[in-house]
């Protein structure tokens, strides 16, 4: 049968106490870790590799291949660290996963450091969600009792700890190099690379880094086998995946479902724009992924496609805004961001956003040129690439994209002598003051 | 304020704790901040050099770090942290209003506390929630979906007690900001079973997916997530509608 969504790790969300370890293993929880600890972890591996799992948090790596780049022998110590910082603007699907099936973490997290040989694992999450942090800790105590983690692990003799790392607000520690300065104790600034963390990573160790969803996804892989996960999905973008969606449509929320399903089917089950609005402008994957339109509707939702469309599949964090909002509004926003989160480190980021800010707070008001729409693409320019990690390079995305696509409302902005807006009209209780 | 010797007593031995589960025991610095802030609500001076004293750092090393980070505060704060998410998608739909009325409700700007000392107002950055947008946080929960009305009824509650104020999704007892503060320092309270989690938003596509009969493939438990296994007959199976049509962009099975 034809099945357009894929509820797996969202599948039980809707009862009582998902979140507990008896409802996980009513679902199927706990199956993998036996066969996973009967196997040899280079086969554990292995199996990842065949599934084609690319990483869920963004840059679309191969996690089996991330695995495998983690030296053999050696006298140090190897680490796995769950990214869990989600922060990225439009992101929402690992807070929720964690509030109402942090089991099928904690299973992928056992799974991950057994194939990679750790024994001790970090889930560092962000801190501004405190029942998230609750249930984690719950979930983390649920497992140790149950023997799923600590000393000689269903008797397999292999020993895990976990610990619950909480962040303090700084959106650069979702950059693995950022995440692991900041676990040691330090401001998070990303590192140079090479070396990567698989060579060197957490206090110099052999480390991996993976996102919530990529862990959460290993229980499936090894339950059900790599060639089912990957016969989902696109010949290179495999699998399913949570689908954020925000903004101005109906029912916004979380659609897992295979990549490479496109946003017409996603608007169309979430009940489509809200009444009587049409769709402007989407992100693909969060706010450092380049702008779509309505032209967009049919691009299917898998890496490489997204890719050939100029944009990114990122997050899966579609924000959709409608004709009521203005792209200079949001723009901006986005980019005081960055420039807020900019963590100092390069001049390029550092002085490069607080440059884009003026420019387009300038055009806001109605006080710029179609000359600042040059320098502000210039500008951008000389950001991406230049920049020491990716947040630099997010700047020029939203910027450049909506330049391309609705150059002609910045030049409104000047026409009018401010914004031509209304920004009651945007608003969810548009209806209801109206 | 500064640190009695009551407290330095009873608090070495959490930061012993803190630091016992790391193999290098800076990697204990952001929770011991966290804790520091659960004792005063804020970094004083004696709590930069507490932890600094913990881990055998400068208080200039720990400083430099405390100050990188946005959810440590360098001033005090009152007993409940109003964030309003003014990120672009949350701002657009609501999160500048609501911000806007706030100030104008409770007299003060952002990153400043009423004179009573009870609710401190704060802009937000995106904090994970965007299908619930605008939202709100109080003490690091979640206030979905809110109004300006609903804003400041909120803020109008936590100044009179906040005793029948709970999170939309979060822990049913709402915590003061020292509470919360302990919580992330990873001294978890013993609310983590409590309080509804999973708002509409979160189910939008498994409704979509049950009504459909879009059921997962073959289930190892045998259990499916179809069916009367989930919460039958809530309001909201019902309310669901259905999806004009599909266009077969999902893999066949």
């Amino acid at each position: 049968m034809t099945t357009v969504l894929t509820p797996e790790l969202t599948a039980f969300w809707d009862e009582p106490g998902s979140f507990t370890l008896a409802a996980y293993k009513r679902h199927g929880g706990y199956v993998a870790l036996p066969k996973a600890l009967a196997m040899q972890p280079d086969e554990v591996v292995q199996t990842m590799k065949d599934s084609v799992l690319r990483g869920r948090g963004g840059a679309g790596f191969p996690t089996g291949l991330k695995w495998g780049f983690i030296p053999k022998g050696g006298d140090k110590p190897h680490y796995l660290v769950v990214n869990a910082d989600e922060s990225e603007p439009g992101a929402c699907k690992d807070m929720p996963t964690l509030l109402n099936n942090p089991q099928a973490l904690i299973e992928g997290i056992v799974i991950a450091s057994y194939a990679i040989d750790a024994h001790r694992a970090f889930i560092y999450v962000r801190g501004e969600v405190l029942h998230v942090i609750r249930r984690l800790h719950f979930a983390v105590a649920e497992a140790y009792e149950a023997g799923y983690l600590g000393t000689d692990i269903l008797g397999s003799g292999f020993d895990l700890e976990v610990v619950v790392h909480s962040g303090a607000g700084a959106y650069i520690c979702g950059e693995e190099t950022a995440l692991l300065d900041s676990l040691e104790g330090y401001r998070g600034q990303p590192r140079l690379k090479p070396p990567f963390p698989a060579v060197a990573g957490l206090y110099a160790c052999p480390t991996v880094v993976n996102n919530v969803e990529s862990i959460a996804t290993v229980p499936y892989i090894l339950s059900h086998g790599a060639g089912d996960f990957a016969s989902y999905g696109t010949e290179k973008s495999k699998g399913f995946g949570i689908f954020s969606l925000s903004g101005h449509v109906t029912r916004p929320g979380q659609y897992e479902a295979p990549l490479g399903v496109t946003l017409r089917t996603l608007l169309d089950l979430a009940g489509g724009m809200r009444s009587g609005h049409r769709l402007k402008f989407w992100t693909p994957g969060g706010s450092s992924t380049p702008l779509f339109t309505d032209e967009h509707l049919d691009v299917p939702l898998d890496y490489e496609s997204v890719a050939k469309a100029g944009s990114m599949l990122g997050t899966r964090s579609i924000q959709l805004f409608d004709e009521t909002t203005c792209v200079v509004r949001v723009v901006l926003r986005w980019i005081k961001f960055y420039e807020h989160e900019s963590c100092g480190k390069c001049t390029p980021c550092r002085e490069g956003s607080w440059w884009v800010v003026q420019l387009l707070e300038q055009l806001e008001r109605g006080e710029g040129s179609e000359a600042d729409l040059d320098k502000l693409l210039d500008i951008c320019g000389n950001i991406t690439g230049r920049a020491f990690c990716a947040l630099g390079d997010s700047i020029e995305a939203p910027v450049r994209s909506s330049i391309r696509y609705f150059k002609d409302e910045y030049l409104e902005h000047q026409r009018h002598g401010g914004c031509p807006f209304d920004p009651a009209a945007s608003t969810l209780f548009a209806m209801e003051s109206a | 304020m500064a640190l009695s010797q009551e407290a330095r007593a009873r608090l070495e031995p959490d930061a012993a704790q803190i630091i016992g589960r790391y193999p290098v025991s800076r990697s204990a610095l952001l929770p011991l901040l966290h804790l520091m802030q659960a004792e005063e609500g804020y970094l004083t001076e004696d709590g930069l050099e507490f932890c600094a004293e913990q881990l055998g750092l400068t208080k200039a090393e720990v400083t430099a770090v405390a100050s990188f980070y946005t959810m440590y505060k360098h001033h005090p704060v009152g007993d409940y942290h109003v964030g309003v998410c003014t990120n672009s998608l949350c701002g657009v739909m609501g999160g500048d209003a609501i911000l806007a009325d706030l100030e104008d409700h409770l007299g003060i700007g952002d990153d400043e506390t009423t004179p009573d000392g009870k609710v401190s107002l704060e802009h937000l950055e995106c904090n994970a929630a965007c299908d619930y947008a605008p939202v709100v946080m109080v003490n690091w929960e979640f206030f979905d979906n809110q109004t300006p009305q609903s804003a400041r009824n909120l803020v109008d509650g936590l100044r009179s007690g906040p005793e029948g104020i709970s999170p939309t999704r979060g822990a049913p007892r709402l915590c003061t900001w020292k509470q919360a503060s302990r919580i992330l320092a990873g001294f978890p309270d013993d609310q983590a079973a409590g309080g509804n989690t999973a708002g509409e938003p979160s189910l939008a596509g498994l409704n979509v997916a049950e009504e459909q009969g879009w059921t997962p493939g073959d289930d190892p438990a045998g259990t499916g997530s179809s069916g009367p296994s989930g919460s039958g007959g809530s309001p909201r199976r019902a309310a669901a509608p259905r999806p004009t049509s599909g266009n077969g962009n999902g893999k066949t099975k």
